[in-house]
């Protein structure tokens, strides 16, 4: 008990002697256990709003598409035939058993929507102008539909631009936008066909991914009608006694066979309305790991850094009877100390960023609420903190602890490492590259962390080129052109994330400059007795950052490249012009230089006589 | 270096340097003046914190002084900026210290020509001018060894091998033997004795009576000033090695 209470004591003074280094060490866990904690909770966020908005629109337990059998190449069966097909498929569907209550059948009919200069396709549902029982769509604006009349969901709206009283054209029909509205029966733009049914088709020219929905009046959905885009489907809503069953009913009285009528439960629907929120969470789900990565580095160069001035204060403890262990708890516990405090303060900012993530978007009403920050959560975000503690500072830790007494008390720093190739290679070099160089060989793992470091930045960044290249492709060559939710949010989030990233790296590069500096004071010092200027030393201080930051940078784009092309799921990818690359190494390159700069050259103006006077006091 | 020793190298006047303010200011050096002809050997005596080596800082550039003016072969050095003493430091002045000042993970060799790579000289002219030093001072088997496996002595050749690489005016030694015991003092000192029979100019720093004694002229300071001057006449006719009892 007594050693445990000198333990948290000497950790606490110690935090207290050094508060600054114990800020930026919480800075980088927290940044990482954020990212991780927002990761781990946006699951099932939006399901919340999902259920607001099924009850504000009588939303349906089951949404069945009804078409005729139609084979492959073969034309669809439409008209008369198709209806008596559809009317004998309703009749079985709401005598089975359990259904309680129905709305439909209502005419589908794919159209090319053009609006404000954009055109894209479309779901034509017809409505009547009374409510319907099951699924009458929630008007956010306007009135509901009339001849003439169209109402439009709200995201697909958005997406064309388009407001109340605009005209749009469909098939080339001109019709006015009479109302704006949300739906809890189908999924929003663009995933309109991710729910595993309906037709989804619009007609040529309009891919399945970039659908919108809109409602207009039965005669007017079937005036729709073309012969390249016929009324061949109908939809019917279900409500069941028991909504809960609705996906074993679904899977009861639907298939994918021709004329078998094609169901979507609402469970289903959901989970698509949450693609918008998934693809956030496979972006932030690896860029935690990055900014975990990323903390590693940074806290490795902290207590590196200060572990070198420490070797005194171990001598001290080591003098007065401690032994290793305690030595080794001593050093790590304020470090553990602070581990849990981040972890503690990534949990709740976490928790309290989720919200402006998981906003459920134009197509559903209500909030998310406070998404549910769980016990399994909370854990595997304290183990992640704990471990990229221990990752980074065990093992000086230890080492400060075996160190001879008498070598600790005489304050005697790790020798630096000789590298002869680097010696005999820099020599060739001008001055700045000669210090640098050497600087890098004293302390290579230092140079690595910088590299690993400027890697993982790097790679952040061109995941954000190659997800602008991908998405201007998909808008600018085959899609409709449309602003696109699912690609907006996840930009937010990429950029969120790669500005987290670049913050990250920058404390990083200031760190190591600065452990640098410090470690080097007496060489530098003897270098400017030797005659180096001050300005020598200042470039050869950033150049042993900028050296290992070169191919770190170069090692970024592939990592950046893998990193979209995980985070996409195994995605349809572009990847970006050589120059997009090439300029963003150089930029990143450039920060480097300007952020080791200050540290460099305070390291290089430091009184040449004092520091080759402290080494003899 | 008999026909250039009238020759003033080295000039202070008034020289003074503080440290702090009001009253907790420190007259690290104050008010001194000192001229030093070529090929001189000056050792300059004191207990410890009385200045001695922040003179020789001063005399060297490695600081600047808070008043008064320092000459180096006529040119004032007080007043050149960084860059301007940094190439100074190059040149002309070559530093010996007590605490050696090796790079640890540099050899003796590469340690010696580090001061002629900073100044652009090429790698091979370098390397040989350092091998040739580190035979004068008798390390030539000892080229590649690292610091850690050369003893005291060695460290202090090597070092000093390393001050003349530039074939600086002035040698400006602080306690050079400070950090070494009697058998390697006397490697030392018989090194200071053919630089001045070379006749290379040598300000040292010392509380060794021995080296104090292979001096041309012995100044005694106290409380950053002057307190007393002697000119020894072993020192003048070069047989310092003689007064030390080396040739013995």
């Amino acid at each position: 008990m007594g050693k445990i209470l000198l333990v948290c004591r000497l950790a606490a003074r110690a935090l207290r002697r050094r508060p600054a280094e114990a800020v930026l060490m919480l800075l980088a866990i927290t940044a990482a256990t954020t990212m991780l904690t927002l990761g781990l909770i946006l699951h099932g966020v939006t399901s919340q709003p999902y259920q607001q908005t099924r009850a504000a629109t009588n939303g349906p337990d089951v949404v069945a598409y009804l078409s005729g059998p139609t084979g492959p190449g073969e034309a669809p069966i439409t008209g008369q035939r198709l209806q008596s097909l559809v009317q004998a498929h309703v009749t079985e569907l709401v005598r089975a058993p359990g259904v309680t209550g129905h709305s439909g059948p209502f005419p589908l009919v794919g159209a090319l929507v053009q609006a404000h200069g954009h055109t894209a396709g479309a779901e034509a549902e017809g409505r009547q102008g009374s409510p319907a029982a099951v699924d009458q769509p929630k008007l956010t604006q306007g009135s509901w539909v009339r001849p003439g009349g169209v109402v439009l969901e709200r995201t697909f709206a958005e997406a064309l631009g388009v407001r109340t009283g605009d005209r749009i054209t469909l098939n080339g029909r001109p019709f006015r936008v009479a109302g704006i509205a949300v739906t809890a029966a189908n999924a929003p733009y663009p995933n309109l066909c991710y729910t595993g049914a309906g037709g989804c088709s619009a007609g040529p020219n309009v891919p399945v991914s970039e659908m919108g929905l809109l409602w207009l009046t039965e005669p007017d959905a079937r005036r729709l009608a073309t012969a390249a885009s016929p009324l061949a489907a109908y939809v019917e809503n279900l409500t069941l006694q028991h909504p809960a069953s609705a996906g074993a009913f679904a899977s009861r009285y639907g298939g994918n066979g021709p004329g078998t009528p094609s169901l979507a439960a609402w469970q289903g629907i959901s989970a698509a309305d949450g693609l918008l929120v998934q693809d956030e969470q496979q972006v932030l789900n690896p860029g935690a790991w990055l900014a975990g990565l990323l903390a590693v580095a940074s806290v490795a160069v902290l207590a590196g850094g200060r572990m070198t001035e420490e070797t005194r204060r171990v001598g001290l403890l080591k003098a007065a009877g401690g032994t290793p262990g305690l030595v080794t708890a001593v050093l790590m516990a304020r470090n553990l100390a602070t581990a849990l405090a981040a972890a503690a303060a990534g949990l709740a900012a976490g928790w309290l960023a989720a919200p402006l993530l998981t906003s459920p978007g134009a197509a559903l009403v209500g909030t998310p609420g406070a998404p549910s920050l769980t016990w399994p959560i909370a854990g595997l975000v304290m183990a992640v903190a704990l471990a990229i503690t221990l990752a980074s500072t065990l093992v000086p830790a230890i080492r400060a602890s075996r160190t001879s007494t008498v070598g600790a008390l005489a304050n005697s720093a790790r020798p630096p490492r000789r590298r002869g190739a680097l010696i005999a290679v820099s020599a060739r070099l001008p001055v700045p590259l000669l210090l640098g160089l050497r600087l890098i060989g004293r302390r290579t793992r230092r140079a690595v962390l910088t590299a690993a470091s400027t890697a993982v930045t790097t790679s952040g960044l061109v995941a954000v080129l190659v997800f602008h290249a991908t998405a201007g492709r998909a808008i600018n060559g085959g899609g409709s052109g449309l602003n696109n939710p699912v690609y907006n949010r996840n930009e937010q989030v990429l950029v969120v994330l790669t500005v987290a990233l670049i913050a990250l790296a920058s404390l990083n590069a200031v760190f190591t400059a600065w452990a640098t500096v410090l470690d080097t004071r007496q060489p530098l010092a003897l270098a400017r007795s030797l005659g180096a200027t001050p300005e020598q030393v200042s470039a050869g201080l950033s150049a042993a950052q900028l050296m290992p930051a070169l191919p770190g940078a170069i090692l970024g784009i592939p990592l950046g490249i893998a990193l979209f092309k995980v985070a996409s799921g195994g995605g349809p990818m572009t990847i970006p012009p050589a120059w997009w690359l090439a300029a963003a190494v150089l930029a990143i390159l450039a920060a480097v230089v300007l952020l080791t700069t200050i540290p460099a050259r305070i390291g290089a103006r430091q009184p040449v006589a004092e520091v080759l006077q402290a080494e003899l006091t | 270096m008999n026909g250039t020793a009238d020759v003033t190298l080295v000039r202070a006047r008034g020289l003074r340097k503080d440290y702090g303010s009001g009253e907790g200011l420190v007259r690290a050096v104050d008010d001194i003046d000192l001229d030093v002809q070529t090929g001189q050997t000056v050792a300059v005596m004191g207990p410890s914190g009385c200045g001695k080596s922040t003179l020789l800082h001063l005399l060297g550039g490695l600081d600047r002084p808070s008043g008064g003016e320092v000459e180096l072969a006529g040119r004032r050095i007080d007043t050149l900026p960084e860059r301007g003493l940094a190439r100074l430091r190059r040149e002309a002045v070559g530093f010996v210290f007590q605490a050696f000042h090796l790079m640890d993970e540099l050899t003796a060799v590469e340690n010696v020509e580090l001061p002629a790579l900073l100044a652009g000289r090429s790698p091979k002219a370098a390397r040989r001018r350092a091998a040739e030093l580190l035979e004068q001072v008798g390390l030539a088997d000892r080229a590649t060894f690292l610091p850690s496996a050369l003893s005291g002595g060695q460290r202090q050749r090597v070092a000093i091998a390393r001050a003349l690489v530039s074939e600086p005016l002035v040698v400006l030694a602080d306690e050079p033997t400070g950090n070494l015991d009697s058998a390697a003092t006397m490697e030392v000192l018989r090194l200071f004795d053919r630089l001045h029979q070379a006749g290379q100019t040598l300000i040292i720093v010392t509380h060794d009576a021995r080296i104090a004694a292979t001096a041309g002229r012995l100044i005694s300071m106290r409380d950053g000033a002057f307190v007393d001057e002697t000119r020894l006449t072993g020192g003048s006719t070069g047989r310092l090695s003689a007064l030390a009892g080396l040739d013995g």
